[in-house]
């Protein structure tokens, strides 16, 4: 079992620490895992991913092969569609719908989701007004990962433990709030595919 | 032990702490910033009163780093790949004097320049120094280099490079501690005391010395379990791949290799186990991130010998960083990607902050510099250099640190007017004081502008040793306090700021204007706290 996934967003949106989180239920569950990060300059409103590998056996390589991704989480529609060449043919892309418009020659967005017309297995869910409809606005990025919990190789509930670890030094309503994200998200990626 | 997920870097904080260190010496750069950072939040670092304090520039933390050590205790300095130029005076040397108690430096590389001016690789400093370097694989081995390379550094009597790069440092795995071991005792060596007075009489002595020792290294490099040796598979082509290289190589071949291979992780370089290698196959594809330094040695200058190959010969790409992919590639087979990039992608280049200092600055310098089309504007390292892109475009240079006003200072002499200098506030302590000092002692006419947000923000936030310090140092090298302004740099202020950079313009003299307004980031994060 290996399952390769790309983490694509905008810096500051939070990729690394849902990164963070699928680490730690990794690691928990006793698999091995190897995550290459991006940090310093491309941090400041740049793009920003992560490279997240996930095995029973051990992983050689910090960074995924072309064409190997087996998903493709992204808190940016457009961000999602720069590692494309990373993804495998039957690789699923899971991504916020809203574009992070810091830049003048942004693309029209109806050109963004073109593409995504032409893919064959996406998630495409507004991560933003879920988590603000549940009353736990800053919590996208979590919403995003229950979402693409149902592609993830580990048990939900290492997920939700990996929350904990990751949020407990901010306090107990911050690790609440994230975990009713998480389960919020995988109820509706649920739906997203079966509907 | 537990097994620990840890960055790269935080594995070889963790090996130091658990290895009985007692002090780190570093400056922020990336990517070697998160092994310091690791240790001043680790509290068993602190139950031990490791010190942890930036200093102001690598080479003042190499020399405090090796003060320490003749003081006998154990200590690491940390830094990225440039900054190792600015400590190269201190390190060079601390292969003459050698150390006491064990000393490892590490250079933290940029292949492809994630954030970095150059991709410099820094084995070659190595070679220049006639010092072991170390180059892990993974998180595993960094832990277990830095553990034992104290004591390694210690029964050797010399330094030793740890050379990682930005894939290593900001990659995370599971990573098995090991037993803390108790910190050494101050004890200053009485065996052979004259070595740290490097006179001509004691440097030669001391050098044929360091000579005498490469034989000693090469043999460690050649017993090192870091070095292995595969040659169950016989075949034309031998491999040599080097630190992360090897999990590039072992990626492409998940069901064992089909060549013969040497990984290299300790240099010197294992001379018996090339030996062996060359004599198993007819040629070497040599693997390694960064310069080709190992294929350029087995090659030779005229490649009259070994038939190598490499980024030399382009079986890999001359620049930028190794992949899987280009490895592959190299390997000679097939990348399949079904999925390319659509032709809609636009880049999404770094851009200061929205609410940052720098740029109420940037738009009063370019109001203003609209009125002297001769304007040059010499900027530096930090978050400032940002500048450079649009909507300001308000820099022309941006060169090594502390540049910014050596520049200005050579091209006003030149005739350029107005010649103005842009340096951040950690910056003007870590490379520009001396700068300023050469300004003042010419009466150049420069206007410098430290652009001060009280802290390392490109880094991500360290404590900055100009924080309240700045006019005192200004005034104390010499620039006259009428020509010495402080301003917060907000909107409400822009006529005056305005006002202050026409009138020092204006001055034929050395003019320093010194905008502070603290960094938006480090600010957030001080209101957080101080709510929780």
């Amino acid at each position: 079992m290996k399952t390769d996934i790309i983490l694509a967003g905008v810096g500051g949106q939070g990729i690394l620490s849902l990164a963070a989180v699928i680490g730690e239920a990794a690691l928990a569950d006793g698999l091995y895992m190897k995550q290459a990060e991006v940090h310093g300059m491309s941090q400041r409103g740049g793009d920003v991913q992560s490279h997240l590998r996930i095995s029973d056996r051990p992983v050689a390589s910090d960074l995924i092969p072309l064409g190997q991704a087996d998903l493709i989480i992204s808190l940016e529609p457009m961000e999602a569609l720069r590692y494309l060449p990373y993804l495998q043919k039957d690789g699923w892309v899971v991504t916020h719908s809203e574009p992070f418009e810091n830049i003048p020659n942004y693309p029209e967005i109806s050109e963004v989701m073109k593409v995504y017309e032409t893919l064959p297995h996406k998630v495409i869910l507004n991560v933003e007004q879920i988590a603000k409809e549940l009353g736990t606005p800053r919590s996208g990025n979590i919403v995003l990962l229950g979402a693409a919990s149902l592609y993830l190789p580990i048990d939900f509930s290492k997920l939700e433990n990996g929350i904990r670890r990751i949020f407990g030094k901010k306090g107990e309503d911050v690790v609440a709030m994230n975990l009713k994200a998480l389960q919020a998200g995988k109820k509706i990626g649920n739906r997203t595919i079966f509907t | 032990m537990k097994k620990q997920l840890l960055l790269g870097d935080e594995a070889i904080a963790q090996a130091a702490i658990d290895a009985g260190l007692s002090g780190v010496y570093s400056y922020p750069g990336t990517p070697s910033t998160e092994i310091t950072e690791y240790i001043q939040s680790s509290s068993l670092a602190r139950e031990r009163k490791i010190v942890s304090r930036w200093c102001s520039n690598e080479k003042t933390a190499v020399e405090t780093a090796l003060g320490m050590s003749y003081a006998g205790k154990r200590v690491i300095s940390c830094m990225k790949h440039v900054g190792l130029n600015v400590a190269a005076d201190a390190f060079m040397n601390t292969a003459m004097s050698g150390v006491n108690g064990g000393m490892i430096i590490v250079s933290a590389d940029d292949p492809s320049m994630h954030s970095s001016q150059n991709e410099q690789d820094n084995r070659v400093y190595g070679n220049f120094a006639l010092l072991p370097v170390f180059e892990p694989s993974n998180q595993q081995e960094a832990y277990d280099m830095v553990y034992e390379g104290f004591e390694l550094s210690e029964r050797w009597g010399y330094p030793i490079l740890l050379r990682i790069t930005t894939r290593m440092a900001h990659s995370r795995s599971g990573v098995q501690t090991r037993e803390v071991q108790p910190q050494n005792p101050m004890h200053i060596d009485s065996n052979e005391p004259s070595r740290y007075i490097l006179l001509p009489v004691n440097a030669r002595r001391r050098y044929k010395a360091l000579l005498a020792k490469q034989d000693e290294f090469r043999m460690a490099s050649e017993n090192s379990t870091y070095n292995r040796l595969f040659l169950e598979h016989r075949a034309p082509l031998g491999i040599v791949a080097c630190g992360i290289a090897f999990n590039y190589l072992q990626e492409n071949y998940p069901d064992g290799f089909k060549h013969p291979v040497l990984k290299i992780s300790q240099y010197p370089l294992p001379k018996k186990q090339l030996m062996q290698l060359a004599d198993s196959c007819e040629a070497i594809l040599v693997l390694e991130d960064g310069f080709p330094v190992v294929e350029e040695q087995l090659k030779g200058y005229l490649g009259l010998g070994l038939n190598v190959r490499g980024r030399l010969d382009g079986s890999l790409p001359r620049d930028g960083e190794l992949t899987p992919d280009n490895v592959r590639k190299a390997l000679g087979m097939e990348v399949v990607s079904p999925f390319s990039a659509p032709a809609i992608l636009v880049n999404r280049p770094p851009a200061l902050c929205a609410g940052c200092g720098h740029r109420d600055v940037y738009q009063a310098l370019n109001d203003v510099l609209k009125e002297y089309p001769g304007a040059q504007v010499f900027s530096d390292i930090g978050c400032y250099t940002l500048g450079a892109l649009p909507p300001f475009r308000a820099i022309h240079s941006c060169i090594d640190m502390g540049a910014s006003i050596t520049m200005a200072k050579g091209a006003a002499e030149a005739g350029v007017f107005p010649s103005i200098a842009v340096i951040g506030d950690s910056t003007f302590t870590h490379s520009g004081m001396t700068g300023l000092l050469d300004c003042v002692n010419a009466n150049a006419n420069v206007l410098i502008i430290i652009s001060d947000n009280e802290t390392t923000g490109m880094t991500g936030g360290q404590d900055s040793a100009a924080t309240g310090r700045i006019h005192a140092i200004c005034q104390g090298i010499g620039v006259e306090p009428g020509h010495l302004h402080g301003i917060v740099p907000l909107k409400k202020n822009y006529e005056e700021m305005k006002a202050i950079i026409r009138k020092e313009i204006d001055y034929p003299g050395v003019s320093v204007i010194v905008p502070c307004r603290e960094c938006i980031q480090t600010h957030a994060r001080k209101v957080k706290l101080n709510r929780r």
